[in-house]
């Protein structure tokens, strides 16, 4: 069996026995639900309003009335929630006094890493499923595009993939699990309201603000449109920051 | 089997261990021996390939610890200071993943989970969770993490930290039990461990190595001659001078109430002194060992007496 999985059984079985995982999904589901009941509530009376008037009616759409804003919401509710996901990752390990046979033993510091990571994703990808399971429905009695609804979820994994990896980072340099926490909270929140600075930007700094920001990637997922270049930019941030987490691993140990 | 040549670490200013050059031969149980901070946690840290070395060469089973890290972590079963221990898992999955991680091939996983279990003597509490079993038990699961993959070479910092008398005695009959199959070493700051469970020492006091050999050695490189101190139930120039006259004998003089007697190392006169107190129907009340036991050598060797 590849070191990597056992690592992410490892990984699973703690999230899974200690009450972290099942909060977690249980908040983001009652959350989710909770925007997702009030989106549809919300399409319904406007619907009704539109179908007086012809040509409103054309304008009703569902993906960009209930989808869109249930996507953004959701961005929003991630970056608050895993940082509890990703922050005992490390933080755990060192605490415990773990690490050392992790260390000690022959699978190598990218095996464990990504061993980590991997668990930390089946979280989120538990937390996606779980909480896509109530929109289905609008297939049910609707007919919204698929293309924007998959790309939507599809953009809040890999937006979830790049906190999570933030996260990693962070979890790596701290024995407490609180400040690791805080550590990647507070780093999420500085790249979100680097998207606001964007909009009193002029010229390159604008589009270098935007290009950093997380949501601005995100926003044309939410429309139907994948571009490569918000491809590029989560899978980079994702392997920069288990690039990172890997060197202060090694930089402590070496010092 | 483990060899360091001028093994140094500082941190930073600090300096941790200094030019640390020692061997343990295969299939012996040798003791890291030495007060507090001495070093005798980072020595193992290095051994095990936990924290690298600011100079100095290590090998453990052949492999150098520096070059060949990955086939020396595969031939050390390491018990650090704090058991590393996931307190979530029960004891059978915690060392299923332990072998997992130290590459048992699946096949025979369970094999080596079934035969550290037996080992560790854990039969009771394989299907508990750790965070529930006591402190004996997690100890003997972090041995039996170290046991997994039948390594060749066995590192326990401080085995037997925190336990209560009858659990030590277990641990160190465990200990012992290895023997043979495994060259272990182990660090304590206990001497009656090291007397009991020990071939030899690594004595070392402030990063420094103040001796290293096995206990007859160190005990040799102390005292010119063996011997023992001699109480009878009459003791007087008559009696000390029937010893005088034994052959072979170095010395015989009279020191408190006892006789001290000495003659060469590897001679042993002790039957030839029970013959002689028979024959003269001396009654003996006690007879005990020149040689210095572990506790003054130690204290004489910490204090520096080594360094002549």
């Amino acid at each position: 069996m590849s070191p990597v999985w056992s690592i992410t059984k490892k990984e699973l079985i703690s999230y899974f026995t200690s009450p972290i995982a099942y909060i977690v999904i249980a908040i983001f589901l009652l959350l989710s639900g909770f925007f997702f009941y009030s989106l549809v509530w919300w399409f319904n009376t406007q619907a009704m309003q539109m179908a007086q008037n012809p040509y409103y009616f054309q304008q009703v759409n569902i993906n960009q009335m209930v989808f869109a804003p249930l996507f953004h919401n959701l961005s929003i509710i991630l970056l608050l929630m895993l940082p509890v996901v990703s922050m005992r990752l490390f933080s755990e390990e060192k605490k415990m006094g773990t690490e050392e046979l992790l260390f000690t033993s022959p699978v190598s510091v990218i095996q464990i890493i990504l061993g980590k990571y991997l668990a930390s994703l089946i979280v989120l990808l538990a937390m996606l499923v779980l909480s896509a399971i109530p929109t289905i429905f609008t297939f049910v009695h609707g007919n919204p595009e698929p293309v924007p609804y998959l790309l939507g979820y599809l953009g809040l994994f890999l937006l979830g993939a790049a906190f999570l990896a933030l996260g990693i980072f962070w979890s790596a340099l701290t024995e407490n699990q609180i400040v690791s926490a805080v550590l990647t909270f507070g780093t999420l929140l500085l790249f979100w309201v680097l998207s606001w600075a964007a909009y009193s930007a002029r010229g390159l700094w604008q589009d270098v603000l935007n290009y950093l920001s997380f949501f601005e990637h995100f926003d044309g997922m939410t429309k139907g449109i994948l571009d490569t270049s918000d491809l590029v930019y989560y899978l980079s941030f994702a392997f920069f920051g288990l690039f990172l987490t890997h060197s202060v691993i090694q930089f402590r140990r070496w010092r | 089997m483990i060899e360091t040549e001028q093994l140094t670490k500082k941190y930073g200013d600090l300096v941790a261990i200094q030019n640390l050059s020692f061997k343990v031969e295969e299939g012996r149980i040798w003791g890291l021996l030495g007060p507090n901070a001495a070093g005798k946690t980072t020595t193992m840290r290095i051994l095990t390939g936990y924290l690298p070395a600011t100079s100095g060469k290590a090998s453990v089973a052949g492999f150098d610890v520096f070059e060949q890290a990955e086939a020396v972590k595969q031939s050390i079963g390491y018990l650090p200071e704090t058991v590393p221990l996931y307190p979530e898992m029960t004891v059978e999955s915690y060392l299923g993943f332990v072998a997992e991680v130290k590459k048992v091939p699946t096949a025979r996983k369970k094999a080596a989970v079934d035969r550290a279990v037996q080992i560790a003597g854990l039969q009771t509490v394989r299907k508990r969770l750790i965070r529930n079993i006591s402190r004996g038990y997690k100890q003997r699961t972090g041995i039996a993490q170290a046991l997994i993959h039948n390594p060749r070479v066995v590192i326990l910092d401080e085995p037997t930290i925190g336990l209560d008398p009858a659990q030590i005695k277990e641990i160190r009959d465990l200990i012992k039990s290895l023997k043979g199959e495994h060259t272990i070493m182990l660090s304590t700051h206990i001497l009656a461990e090291v007397k009991e469970v020990c071939d030899g020492v690594v004595i070392i006091n402030e990063g420094k190595l103040m001796a290293s050999g096995s206990l007859e050695e160190l005990a040799r490189s102390f005292s010119q001659n063996d011997g023992v101190y001699l109480k009878l139930d009459r003791i007087d120039g008559e009696v000390l001078n029937l010893f005088q006259q034994l052959p072979g004998l170095q010395q015989a003089s009279l020191e408190g109430a006892e006789i001290r007697l000495e003659w060469p190392w590897g001679q042993d006169l002790r039957t030839q002194v029970l013959k002689l107190c028979l024959d003269k129907k001396l009654e003996i009340k006690e007879m005990r060992s020149l040689a210095m036991n572990i506790e003054e050598l130690y204290l004489r060797i910490v204090s520096g007496g080594m360094e002549q």
